[in-house]
């Protein structure tokens, strides 16, 4: 079935040539010479402050990055990038990390308030109907405020830079820096860790439930640079925390670098909802220009029923690579994965995500919705896999995606390797899983087919969005329409 | 991951040197063999870091060229006969072939059917048969190493014409037996020309003893005409100690019917890859499978459909059940080319799991290019239903046989397919045999 009409009009609403966000903040920057070497590794470092143990972390890892290649496994097709063209990092002269919102740039204050980002604590509790989230604003390498910190300390929970964090809990970063996503990872997550500049970073303490949604907003300003941010999030024993990522950029007829790595570690019964809106700048109609963006993310459910929950709606960036992975150790431990990501123009999709089960009676649900416009590519890529260890392990995995016109692809490609006669995998397409019952019941209702199928297929998309936080309702909203009518496997 | 040069290995220079001493004898064109051969030293033997042989490494599982079988004298037949048993039942026109060589004192050939055509097809490219043209016609096989391997060394198989309009009644059986005591390698291929509106059964069975390291190169390329209709089954009941790689490849023309099925039972390594690719309008193909390991085996199933044309039906189903230390793979690939408007495709590959130690690995695969197209897929992966087995066993049915009852269920539904009844219940005697041994 080809899509209906109401898509096709949603999906050209939120078209690259409507990109929103695509304005530029003339500012004063400061910037590290152009390339990369093992001086301005140790020059970013200098400039965050680091102590030594960091600056060899970087180092050893830069030196282990000259020894890797490019991945070039994925369905994605973009012209190789010269490292030594890029500026690694790149600040907000006289700008070193967050300092009062009064002293911040008022050019800075005005690019948030634009994007809609409330930096203004005052500003935020106006509202009585809207909770209160905390922000850690990255402009380019710098964090630039961070807000709420004071009440979240009362809680017990650190949210901070995380070159903040090196200085202040250099025994809470150097336990978890790299514990799940090894230094040596893959080439764009081993770039990051030797040039990273700044991200968040979230302490859970043990039995805490953190009292309000945390969030940070990356906005790339800076020609020619790349951004590298490091979010690690800690759950303690017992504990929950809720964290949104929003990242916008200016429209630019060269494409910029985005390389980020996140790291999540869900302890004993702890759990982490981690939330992404990703609107990095597509790229025009005909492919020029827009963000690569090539990230690393993962969770580690390191303690017994852990949870962690990946939400994603991936509407930018012209090269998308990321497959949020959850790595399920704990026993009981649940991993999710919910994720929309639209393409239209010249973009190309390759995203999907990995559980890992390695704990008994570890359960994990993935779903994905995809949906492909213009002439750009989409690909699901998905692996399950149950160790040997892994009895009980239970995978349910649903991945749909739908085609608007004829000059672009949609691809699956899942792995599913089970070591395990205990544990049960389920991999299907929605289309064939609407019951005739469902269809019955509708249909006499005196709903036509098409209808039906809609409000069927809705229902369940609804399902996914409901996954986000409130404060992406917004922009979820506009995705809420989509009907998956027409979706293939 | 820094730069490594690629050292060859054993295998893959013992290969290199078998063709250039074997390349004198070999019948027919000279050059498409070296091309093919040249392809091959090239890439070298495929490993897990090639995509399509991800679970297949085929660099650590075959160690060692083994040399080509002589053809065999009367006395080594006779000896072969006694490993034959497959479809013997069966009331067919045979082909036999022991150690890749085509056997006539052991063939059937008087019962083929008036009009068709059969020829050896060492005399074909000795000749240069008229429809030798038709070999390589699905071109995504062509870049494969282990088609490409058949394609340097293949000395052997058949050509088969079904001429226009012709209905063949009685299924066409390639019976291929190894037999011997050292280890050798046999490269067959079969090529059945189905022309327009003709309809054909063909059965290949694939035998030998235990404890006979063989390692089969077998390639089956179909050519089916507009409105044909055929039906293949394939059984793969090799000794225990077998490395058996296959290749079936179908270029599908207009209103075309075309089932597949593969049945393994046998080898300790098994590879059977299907390439597909619907050339003309209207046409259905089903490829289906039924995997039967136990012990150390490894079986797997690489399936590639292409729709190229509008219009077409694909069904996949996959059943594979794993006992003991083996390892199933299922990995399917469905395209839908950017004009393949109203594709209807269906994949699924469903396993069970009946030991601690067995392993499954499903990749169904979709790449689609057109908007107005069904196209599903599914796998899945388990074991044996509590719930199934605790009605059967409430029912007095004691543990062995409620499993037997659920796994015969769970297989039929691939072997069902089947139409010709005595073929049918040939594979449900596979099947049965298979779960006997079991206990």
């Amino acid at each position: 079935m080809p899509a209906v009409q109401e898509t096709i009009d949603r999906v050209k609403l939120i078209d690259v040539d409507q990109y929103k966000y695509g304005f530029e903040t003339t500012i004063e920057m400061e910037k590290a010479p152009k390339g990369l070497s093992e001086d301005i590794v140790r020059f970013i470092s200098k400039k965050k402050d680091e102590p030594e143990w960091m600056t060899e972390w970087r180092l050893d890892a830069y030196r282990r990055w000259l020894t890797m290649r490019e991945p070039r496994w994925a369905r994605v097709q973009y012209p190789p990038i010269d490292y030594d063209e890029l500026y690694y990092y790149a600040a907000p002269k006289g700008m070193t990390g967050p300092t009062s919102i009064d002293e911040l740039d008022p050019e800075i204050l005005k690019t948030y308030e634009k994007l809609g980002i409330p930096l203004r604590e005052v500003e935020m509790l106006e509202g009585i109907q809207r909770p209160n989230v905390a922000v850690d604003a990255v402009f380019d390498s710098v964090s630039v405020a961070t807000t709420f910190k004071a009440e979240l300390a009362k809680a017990g929970v650190i949210f901070m830079p995380i070159s903040e964090a090196i200085r202040e809990h250099p025994e809470l970063v150097r336990k978890y820096l790299g514990s799940v996503v090894p230094v040596t990872d893959n080439f764009f997550a081993t770039l990051n860790s030797a040039v990273f500049s700044d991200g968040s970073f979230v302490y859970v303490p043990p039995g805490v439930r953190c009292p309000m949604e945390l969030s940070t907003y990356f906005r790339i300003n800076e020609r020619n640079t790349g951004q590298f941010e490091r979010t690690l999030i800690i759950a303690d024993k017992g504990s929950y925390v809720s964290y949104l990522e929003g990242c916008t950029a200016p429209r630019r007829d060269e494409n910029q670098l985005h390389a980020a790595v996140v790291e999540l570690i869900a302890l004993d019964d702890a759990e982490i909802k981690y939330s992404t809106v990703q609107n990095w700048y597509p790229g025009d109609s005909e492919g020029k220009g827009g963000i690569f963006n090539f990230v690393t993310k993962r969770g580690d459910c390191r303690g017994r029923n852990s949870v962690i929950t990946w939400t994603q709606v991936e509407t930018g960036s012209a090269i998308t690579w990321k497959y949020p992975s959850c790595i399920l150790r704990g026993d009981g431990s649940r991993g999710e994965f919910y994720s929309i990501a639209i393409s239209n123009g010249r973009q190309q999709v390759d995203s999907g995500t990995k559980m890992i089960h390695l704990g008994k009676n570890t359960t994990s649900r993935v779903i994905s919705k995809g949906i492909a416009a213009g002439k750009s590519d989409n690909t699901y890529r998905g692996l399950v896999s149950a160790h040997r260890r892994a009895t009980g392990a239970r995978n349910f995995t649903n991945c749909d995606s739908l085609l608007i016109g004829n000059q672009c692809g949609a691809h699956t490609v899942p792995y599913l390797e089970s070591n395990n006669s205990t544990a049960v995998f389920e991999h299907e397409a929605t289309t064939s899983k609407i019951s005739e019952d469902q269809m019955f019941y509708c249909m006499q209702r005196g709903l036509g087919e098409e209808e039906a199928v809609a409000l069927i297929v809705n229902g369940f998309v609804k399902d996914v969005l409901q996954q986000l936080p409130m404060e992406f309702a917004v922009e979820a909203q506009k995705l809420i329409s989509i009907s998956l009518e027409g979706s293939v496997g | 991951m820094a730069d490594i040069t690629i050292m060859k290995t054993p295998a893959e220079t013992g290969l290199a040197q078998l063709f250039e001493s074997l390349k004198g004898s070999l019948p027919g064109d000279l050059s498409v063999r070296e091309t093919a051969m040249a392809g091959f030293a090239e890439r070298g033997l495929p490993h897990r870091r090639i995509e399509e042989f991800k679970y297949t490494d085929l660099r650590a599982l075959l160690r060692e060229a083994a040399p080509f079988a002589e053809k065999p004298g009367s006395a080594e037949l006779a000896v072969a006969f006694n490993h034959a048993k497959a479809f013997t039942g069966l009331a067919a026109a045979r082909l036999t072939i022991v150690n890749g060589h085509v056997a006539t004192e052991l063939s059937e050939a008087t019962a083929f059917p008036a009009g068709v055509e059969v020829a050896s097809m060492n005399e074909a490219l000795a000749r240069g048969h008229a429809l030798l043209g038709w070999l390589g016609a699905v071109e995504a096989a062509r870049g494969n190493p282990v088609y490409e391997l058949n394609t340097a060394f293949m000395a052997d198989g058949a050509v088969i014409r079904i001429p226009a309009g012709t209905a063949v009644e009685q299924p066409l059986h390639l019976r291929f037996v190894n037999s011997g005591s050292q280890a050798f390698a046999t490269a067959t291929r079969v090529l059945v020309v189905v022309e327009e509106g003709a309809s054909v059964t063909v059965l290949e069975s694939h035998e030998g003893p235990d404890g006979l390291a063989c390692q089969p190169n077998d390639v089956i390329e179909f050519v089916v005409g507009d409105r044909a209709r055929v039906r293949h089954v394939r059984l793969n009941a090799e000794g225990r100690d077998a490395l058996a790689l296959s290749t079936l490849t179908a270029r599908l023309g207009a209103e075309v019917s075309f089932n597949t099925i593969n049945v393994v039972s046998g080898a300790q390594v098994s590879r059977h890859q299907v390439f597909v690719t619907f050339a003309g309008e209207n046409s259905t193909a089903r490829i289906d499978g039924a995997n039967l390991l136990r012990g150390r085996q490894h079986a797997d199933a690489t399936l590639l459909v292409d729709h190229a044309v509008p219009h077409c039906t694909s069904r996949e189903l996959y059943k594979t059940v794993i006992d003991d230390e083996a390892t199933g793979i299922f990995q399917g690939k469905i395209i839908v080319r950017p004009d393949a408007q109203k594709t209807d495709g269906g994949m699924k590959s469903d396993a069970l799991l009946l030991s601690e130690r067995a392993t499954m690995n499903n990749k169904p695969e979709l790449e689609i290019f057109a908007d107005d197209v069904v196209c599903g897929h599914g796998a899945t992966c388990g074991a044996l239903d509590e719930d199934l087995l605790f009605y059967l066993r409430s029912r007095g049915l004691p543990a062995a046989e409620a499993e037997s009852l659920l796994l015969q269920a769970f297989l039929g539904q691939a072997v069902e397919t089947v139409e010709n009844e005595a073929v049918h219940d040939a594979l449900v005697e596979v099947v049965e045999g298979w779960l006997q041994a079991r206990h």
